[in-house]
């Protein structure tokens, strides 16, 4: 079995696809004979040829906007925005055209696409490259929101996302593109996606995170069992639509919440978890829930980022708040 | 100092003003037959005009936006065009949708605020209304490729108008489309108004057409108001996207006669004077003249199409009123294909069953 990265997962996820598939294409800058600057999508054009792996102009706006084109006349197109600042100028898109193709036209006309964008700081990028905007995409009708961070689950995530019959924002944690290996097997099967993985059981405090959050959480959660605290580790990695009932129910037994993004505080993901929570959980509830995110500011620059991006110490102390209340 | 590129646009037009041919007519228009044919469709759309924006002035429909003046454009492109091809369109090309089948109950459902207007029983493959000025060129692009990546013989046909031009959109759809050799045929529809903001103030370019240029393919400038012309155009073009020979952009040259939507009062911006002479151009009045003179058309005969056309759209009035409106759920319908779970308690919120 193959020990893989997770960017060598969604490489995998989306050769296996083009096989199945002969509508799926790839497209988006330097995809093709580069291999996509993280090589995302390397080894693809030899593969299956440039007609189904397009290297197209530099235009974000075009890509998005072809991308719908193309699932509108019936292929499975998967697009790539190749860092995540560039994706705010497709956000017009998915807003006007692709979330709302089916519901506009009465189902008609589909709009079965994917767009891949690289998200989150933590790699000494330049500027523009370390944006978290995964509220922004949630906030969206008529689409899904993926956000994964282990190998296994962007595989199985992906190949989920190509195969939906609606628009999938599918976001990708730079920081984690290379940060460790996990056995990936390579059997074509798909994930659920509307589910919350349950990554570690516990019974004292919910931790809710996902994408670039999650090893930060899961190394909180270990710091925390070393002082007799056990830390129950929810991935929101299906962002939208939102499964709740995983989060709440988790929270109903252990009665603590903290909600973890690198995305500003205001309007973040965690904000709508947390008013969630309030509404629907506030009497599991046994102290008030906390927010772990960047601060509402510009994302830094690079020599600043780690200052920024929430690291395990604080989520273990907003932890120890949620516990020390009473 | 070399010159290492250099262009001419061409302007087309066979039919002036009065009327008169002022060149050799192409061989459909040598055939009175299609030319009456043409001539009915046109007065049908501007009869469906009229219409609408009595519905709407009596609240019936919402806010619209007139053809008035460029039925010689929409039916030049509607009578181009296979019904397999795919349209691409603003809010001001119910014309051309008229001709591909989509009816004027629909239209007037869209117009109304009923998204089941756009749930076209004809023409099924064409895109909804754009209303983001030039963002449906990039939709197609994506259009265009699938049909070339499967080998096809169908064409995307994207109608933007002159404000479209000045869009990111439009530029990037249009230097893709020469990159990839397309088969996608643009028509901008130069009406030399966007809202309040003329021609002359969207772009220093002499034409319009010359955009097409420096995406690398061909553009060419047609007589809005003359149908011949502007159908020429449009059969040369799909012509050579369907073999192979990449896109084209056609500019045609018109008139808005109307104000912008029933929202607009174009006399806050230009002068009546420039739109009464801007009439003496208008499409309908010119091919009826040809025809008249040929002998192909009469009094009876036009008397005959007015009521025709006027019992046509009254009849498709009153079914676009006798519509029940929508309900509640319908806004839920559709979001996606299987509604998700955290959406049916909106669902049942709104239908008041929470």
């Amino acid at each position: 079995m193959a020990q893989i990265t997770l960017v060598e997962a969604i490489n995998l996820a989306l050769a296996r696809e083009m096989e199945r598939d002969p509508g799926v294409v790839v497209l988006g800058q330097d995809v093709g004979v580069d291999g996509g600057v993280f090589r995302a999508t390397l080894g693809l054009i030899g593969r299956f040829g440039p007609e189904r792996v397009i290297d197209t102009p530099l235009a974000e706006a075009l890509i998005a906007g072809m991308t719908i084109g193309m699932a509108v006349e019936g292929l499975k197109p998967v697009a790539e925005i190749q860092f995540s600042g560039f994706a705010y100028t497709v956000i017009d898109q998915i807003i006007n055209h692709a979330g709302r193709m089916r519901h506009r036209t009465r189902g008609r006309l589909t709009c079965p696409m994917v767009l891949r964008t690289p998200c989150g700081a933590g790699i000494h990028a330049p500027e523009h490259h370390s944006e978290s905007p995964e509220a922004m995409f949630a906030h969206i009708p008529g689409i899904r929101v993926i956000y994964p961070s282990s190998p296994r689950r962007a595989y199985g995530l992906l190949l989920a996302a190509i195969r939906d019959p609606d628009p999938v924002v599918f976001l990708e944690p730079t920081r984690l593109y290379r940060l460790f290996k996990e056995e990936v097997v390579d059997n074509g099967e798909a994930l659920a996606l509307d589910a919350c993985f349950t990554l570690r059981e516990g019974s004292d405090i919910t931790l809710v995170t996902w994408g670039p959050m999650v090893p930060e959480t899961l190394a909180a959660a270990d710091e925390l069992a070393e002082q007799g605290v056990s830390a129950e580790v929810v991935d929101v990695a299906t962002l939208k639509p939102l499964d709740m009932e995983t989060i709440l129910a988790s929270v109903a037994r252990t009665g603590r919440c903290v909600v973890i993004t690198e995305a500003a505080r205001t309007c973040s993901y965690a904000s709508e978890i947390a008013a969630n929570l309030a509404g629907e959980g506030l009497l599991t509830l046994l102290a008030p829930v906390q927010r772990v995110t960047g601060y509402d500011v510009v994302v830094p620059f690079a020599r600043l980022e780690h200052q920024y991006i929430p690291g395990k110490a604080r989520i273990v102390t907003a932890a120890k708040k949620a516990l020390a209340f009473s | 100092m070399a010159v290492v590129a250099k262009f001419e646009i061409h302007y087309t037009q066979f039919l002036d003003p009065h009327g008169k041919a002022v060149a050799p007519l192409p061989a459909f228009a040598r055939n009175a037959q299609i030319l009456a044919g043409l001539y009915r469709w046109m007065v049908l759309m501007r009869t469906y005009d009229a219409k609408a924006i009595a519905l709407q002035r009596t609240g019936q429909i919402g806010t619209f936006s007139s053809l008035l003046g460029k039925e010689a454009v929409d039916a030049g492109i509607g009578s181009a065009m296979a019904q397999d091809d795919v349209l691409l369109m603003t809010y001001r090309e119910n014309g051309v949708q008229l001709m591909r089948g989509v009816t004027m109950k629909e239209l007037f459902l869209y117009w109304g605020g009923d998204e089941r207007g756009n749930d076209f029983s004809e023409a099924a493959g064409d895109f909804p209304i754009c209303i983001t000025i030039a963002a449906h060129a990039t939709h197609a692009v994506g259009v265009a490729c699938a049909m070339k990546l499967r080998r096809e013989r169908r064409v995307a046909v994207c109608a933007l108008g002159d404000g479209a031009t000045s869009k990111g959109d439009f530029y990037e759809a249009i230097n893709a489309a020469g990159v990839w050799k397309l088969p996608l045929v643009f028509v901008v529809t130069n009406n030399h108004w966007a809202i309040s903001v003329p021609r002359e103030k969207q772009s220093a370019a002499q034409t319009l057409a010359q955009k097409a240029i420096a995406a690398g393919f061909e553009g060419l400038q047609v007589d809005g108001n003359d149908v011949i012309a502007v159908r020429h155009a449009m059969e040369q073009a799909l012509a050579k996207a369907r073999s192979g020979g990449g896109p084209t952009l056609i500019e045609a040259v018109t008139y808005r006669l109307a104000d912008h939507t029933t929202a607009d009062d174009a006399t806050r911006y230009r002068s009546p004077d420039v739109v009464a002479e801007a009439w003496k151009h208008e499409p309908i009045l010119r091919l009826r003249a040809y025809l008249m003179a040929c002998g192909e058309w009469d009094k009876a005969q036009e008397d005959a199409l007015l009521k025709e056309c006027n019992e046509q759209v009254q009849a498709a009035a009153q079914a676009y009123l006798d519509t029940p409106p929508p309900t509640a759920e319908q806004m839920f319908d559709h979001l996606y294909a299987t509604l998700p779970a955290a959406l049916q308690k909106q669902r049942a919120a709104a239908l008041g069953d929470e």
